[in-house]
């Protein structure tokens, strides 16, 4: 019960039962407000973050400086007509956006935004959001298939291969980081970093973790340099070939979540979550939102970052970064960590 | 919430794409044509089957990932106990990890591994 209490607020003029669904309606309300919100942003975001690596000026012109551009898309997108090809699978063509709408969301419940703002703080959360994570590529293969047109079935199917093998590198590399921490649940994780950020605790292990992590988490979010899911001068558009409309935008606005979530995760294991910077801001209430969106927004631009910098992999060359290098790196990584806390040689505060 | 917050957030999502589908419905202009309803193949009409038996690479890295991932699932409970544990659990695994990375390194030699 921890969303800054809402309960005991709303016990206080109606009897527990219509409380407590009170309470759920309000907090699935307000995380679906954020859901489209940062959907939206974080699309004028990635567009403006391209303008500028390219010397251009991006989205200007609806509202200051752009800042409604998306918002009329997305106006755009649910008024478009709804096509679809006759030969497709009707249930599974429909019920793939579900797949990656809900995941997304129920990945985006258990984070800790700041001390009292998380919607459900499980005992196992970081085990839920891989296991939440990889539910995801379902709803891709689904849409793929479903949509009964050749450039789809190729992009799920190069999507599927891709996503399950850098979900062991994303597995793997913050197990790394749970051998430090001794916990799963995201917030006796941040808890444990108040001695120091756990990238600074872990100091080697946990730096080449953070650098597996990231690579495999843009790979698991199907962004370049790993967007052959989606390669544009080969493919058409990949899995979402069929979608248009509003079924297109729910792909789209779960891939930028997604992005988002992986950010979110890694500043949540290495960079100490709303954990300001030696507690600089730690007596002023809700600066912890500030700094985990903050550190998580750092990451996304990270993530943009290498879309710019790095040419689109083969699909051989992708598989083998994944089996012949990360795969064994982390698994002598994980050793190399579990040396080091056994020998107690960690940094502490 | 406890873990009733699972059913609330998938509800919520339920509702959010049942509910955006149902507004895009309302208010998208509907017309209708045979050639619009073909599958999209770069404006050609589609020749063959599209559901076909689909490459074998795919499905060696799907086996190769399962075996893997169980790997992985174990893992999870002894990186949560390690700190407790300390060296049984150090020299335990490290034989675990011995018999996984012959497992990777057979693989290897047999050229599973090897997109081709």
């Amino acid at each position: 019960m921890k969303i800054l209490s809402i309960n005991e607020w709303l016990l206080s003029f109606m009897p527990a039962g219509a409380a407590s669904i009170t309470e759920m309606v309000l907090i699935a309300l307000i995380y679906l407000t954020v859901f489209a919100v940062l959907g939206l942003y974080l699309v004028l975001l990635e567009r403006k973050v391209a303008a500028w690596f390219q010397l251009r000026l991006g989205p200007n012109r609806v509202g200051y400086k752009g800042m409604f551009q998306t918002l009329a898309d997305a106006l755009k997108l649910v008024s478009k007509e709804l096509t679809g090809t006759v030969k497709a699978d009707k249930f599974l063509y429909n019920l793939a956006p579900y797949f990656v709408i809900i995941t997304a969301l129920m990945a985006l419940s258990v984070f800790p935004f700041t001390e009292n703002l998380q919607a459900f703080d499980i005992n196992i959360g970081l085990f839920f959001l891989i296991a939440i994570s990889s539910i995801g590529v379902i709803g891709i293969l689904l849409g793929g298939w479903g949509s009964n047109n050749k450039f789809a079935l190729i992009g799920a199917m190069r999507s599927g291969v891709q996503t399950i093998s850098y979900e062991l590198s994303v597995g793997l590399s913050l197990l790394t980081m749970v051998i430090l921490t001794g916990s799963l649940q995201l917030s006796e994780i941040i808890e444990v970093q108040k001695n120091g950020w756990l990238i600074v605790q872990g100091h080697i292990p946990a730096m080449i973790a953070f650098m597996i992590y990231m690579i495999s988490g843009t790979a698991e979010t199907n962004r370049a340099p790993f967007d052959m899911v989606e390669a544009e001068s080969e493919l058409g558009a990949g899995y979402h070939t069929e979608y248009s409309g509003m079924k297109f935008a729910y792909f789209f606005l779960a891939e930028f979540i997604n992005m988002f979530i992986i950010a979110a995760i890694a500043t949540t294991v290495f960079f100490g979550g709303w954990l300001s910077p030696f507690g600089i801001t730690e007596s002023i209430p809700f600066m912890g939102i500030f700094w985990f969106l903050a550190k998580t927004f750092v990451l996304v631009f990270l993530m943009m970052w290498f879309r710019w910098t790095f040419p689109r992999l083969r699909v051989d060359q992708l598989l083998t970064l994944e089996w012949k290098y990360l795969l064994p790196i982390n698994l002598v990584n994980l050793v190399l960590m579990a040396v080091i806390v056994w020998l107690n040689i960690t940094i502490q505060f | 919430m406890g873990s009733e917050a699972i059913i609330v957030f998938f509800l919520a999502g339920v509702v959010l794409v049942a509910g955006a589908n149902f507004l895009s419905n309302l208010i998208s202009p509907k017309s209708d044509n045979p050639q619009k309803r073909e599958p999209y193949e770069s404006g050609m009409t589609t020749i063959g089957p599209t559901w076909v038996q689909f490459k074998v690479g795919y499905y060696l890295f799907a086996i190769l990932f399962l075996i893997f991932d169980v790997e992985v699932a174990f893992l999870v409970p002894w990186a949560v106990v390690f700190g407790e544990m300390g060296s049984i659990a150090l020299v335990e695994i490290l034989i675990f990890l011995f018999i996984l990375g012959l497992g990777l390194a057979y693989a290897w030699k047999k050229g599973a591994l090897k997109w081709e």
